[in-house]
Parts: C-alpha cells; structure tokens; sequence
C-alpha cells in the first residue's frame, strides 16, 4: 500500500522519520553512560599523570576530597592558594576529620570499611597540605585513599 | 497529499526529533565521561607510630623526595627511570632463600624476602604532588611487575585476571608494604 503511495510522487522526499529513532539511541547511549556531576568544582585540578592505575568500583563507597587553586570567580575571595574544596564548599583543614567520620556514617555498617576516599588534587599542590589531608584522614579513620591521576607517562616537574 | 487520502490521520512525528534533542543536549552538558582511576593506598592506623616494631636495616628501602623534587634512594642520588628497576631488585633480592619464587642476586645488603621487604617513602612539605606520584607509580609499577610475573608463572594468567583467591595467594607471596612517613621540613 504505502509501495503504491510513494509511486505518485516525481521526487520522493527523503524520509526523516527514523531521525528520531537515531537520536533516541544516542539520547541512550548517553543516558546510560551519564554520571552526574555531584559538585560544582571550586578549584582547579590537573591530576597528575600515572601509569598504574586502578579503576574505583562502587561509586556509592567513594567520596572526594578536591585540592586545587581557586577558580578565577574565587581567586578574589580566597586568594590564589591550593584550597581544598568538600562537597560543594572550601574548607579548612581542621573540617576533614568531620567531613570523613560523617560520610562513613552514610554508609550502612558492613561496608564501612571499604569506603574510599578519593583525593583529586592538582598536580603542583605542594605535599605539605596533602601530608596535612592524610593525617587527618587518619584521625577520622578513613585508611583506604586513593590518590586520582589520569593516564600518562609520569615525570618529574 | 498523500495524506489526504487516509481516514485516519497520522499525529505528527515531526517534532518527536526535537523532543528527543532536547534531552539529547541535557545529558550531554551534565555528563562526564571520565571514570575515576587512581593509585589506592591503605593508610597506618595513628596509634601503630608511637612503638613501631624492630626492622632489620636491610629490609628498609628508604626513598627521600626533597623539595625541589629530587630522590635520594638509599643515600644515593636517582633519576626516576631507574626507580623502578631499583625497587624490584630489593623486593626480588630474596637474601635468606626463603623466597621459591624470587629470582633476585640474593645480595646480603638487600632485603631478605618479599613479606620482610618494606619502602619507606619521605618528602618535604614542598615536595610537589606530581613528584610524590610518580615515585608512588613508580613503586606500584614494580610490584605490579613481581606480581604479574608470579601469577603468570602460578596460574598462566596476568594478575588483573586472577579469581579472588588466587589473587590472595599472589598478594601475600608480594605484600605491598609502602611507609609514607609524615613529611619533613626540611627547606622551601
């Protein structure tokens, strides 16, 4: 029938009707593949370069710690030293412990102990604030960190 | 006009595209592709420092990152190209021949076996992250490498692929024992 139709016509006009059964799949693709951004980053962060990494599984057993130099929109605020950002606000050092102890509170109590903290810092942080990070970490518990990076041949800055 | 000819008429499915762009550009903008990779590491519980056990000298491979990102590995100065194959050799060394599956020069200087092998890792407060990591890298590297070639030799397959308990058995021939000290302050 529809054979019959098309046959009147001089010019078949080129059928869009599967447009939207591509974009659809795409549409999925990437709604399946999406991670929401949780934060808005306050700081920049270039992770350092490394070869030897080891994928997070179970992002519900991972929180952020972000270390970095402040945004542009900050820098007046906050001055232009590495800051570290928790959630979505700057914090101090002091607010780490807290920060760790109340996170693995979400967490139901077998799986505790598998919480990961994942520090994403900068790659020129100096590692004063990041002994600083880790000692705090230790206070409030947290043992398990990871240190972020991107692939790439490591160097020496 | 083709349409006309039809008693029911269709709904319109033109806009369908739209729609569907629509939330095409929403998950676009809000998605981020990057998973998080990193190096894990399993940090000392505070109270183990105060009354740390008695280890044998040679067993200690000491590596000092100053601030200006320079590494001193057992006294000597090192570039970070040869770190790794430094490393591998104290872990392999198997200086007691206690250790079946090492094939290191079993050099009475070097440490004894693997379990006994420890790195102790110190920078500066202005040693920078980059510098810190790459040693760390460097480190994981080597033991990636020993346990790779274990796993290979044991079960015929690469680490990554070993089933939990195998992965266990290979874990605890090659324990990673990093110690990453408080860092000193030493100079700008």
């Amino acid at each position: 029938m529809a054979q019959m139709k098309k046959k009147k016509k001089e010019v078949g006009a080129i059928s869009t009707a599967s447009l939207p059964d591509i974009v659809f799949m795409l549409l999925f693709f990437f709604m399946v593949t999406t991670v929401m951004r949780e934060v808005e980053l306050k700081v920049t962060i270039k992770t350092p370069n490394a070869t030897e990494l080891q994928k997070l599984e179970r992002k519900d057993l991972v929180t952020y710690i972000y270390v970095g130099k402040p945004n542009t929109t900050y820098a007046p605020l906050v001055g232009t030293e590495p800051r570290i950002q928790l959630n979505d606000s700057f914090a101090r050092i002091e607010d780490i412990q807290p920060f760790a102890i109340q996170e693995r509170e979400k967490i139901n109590e077998k799986e505790r102990n598998a919480l990961t903290v994942s520090i994403k810092a900068d790659r020129d942080v100096k590692m004063g604030l990041m002994g600083d990070i880790k000692q705090e970490l230790r206070r409030a518990q947290s043992y398990k960190i990871s240190y972020s990076a991107i692939p790439g041949e490591v160097f020496i800055p | 006009m083709a349409r006309n000819k039809r008693a029911i008429p269709e709904i319109n499915a033109g806009s369908m595209a739209d729609i569907a762009f629509l939330l095409l550009i929403f998950f676009l903008v809000t998605t981020t592709m990057d998973v998080d990779k990193g190096i894990t590491r399993k940090l000392p519980p505070i109270e183990d420092t105060t009354n740390p056990p008695p280890i044998n000298e040679r067993n200690i491979f000491t590596i000092v990152i100053n601030a200006s990102n320079q590494i001193l590995v057992e006294d000597e100065y090192m570039e970070i190209d040869g770190l790794r194959k430094a490393a591998l050799e104290f872990l392999d060394n198997n200086g007691d021949k206690s250790c079946s599956y090492c094939e290191g020069a079993q050099d009475p200087k070097s440490s004894e076996n693997p379990k006994k092998a420890v790195i102790s890792l110190q920078n500066d407060r202005g040693t920078s992250y980059q510098a810190f990591l790459a040693v760390q890298n460097e480190l994981t590297a080597a033991y990636n490498e020993l346990r790779n070639r274990l796993s290979k030799r044991q079960f015929g397959r690469s680490f990554d692929n070993l089933n939990e308990e195998e992965t266990k058995v290979v874990m605890e021939a090659y324990p990673m024992i990093i110690s990453e000290a408080e860092p000193l302050k030493l100079g700008s």
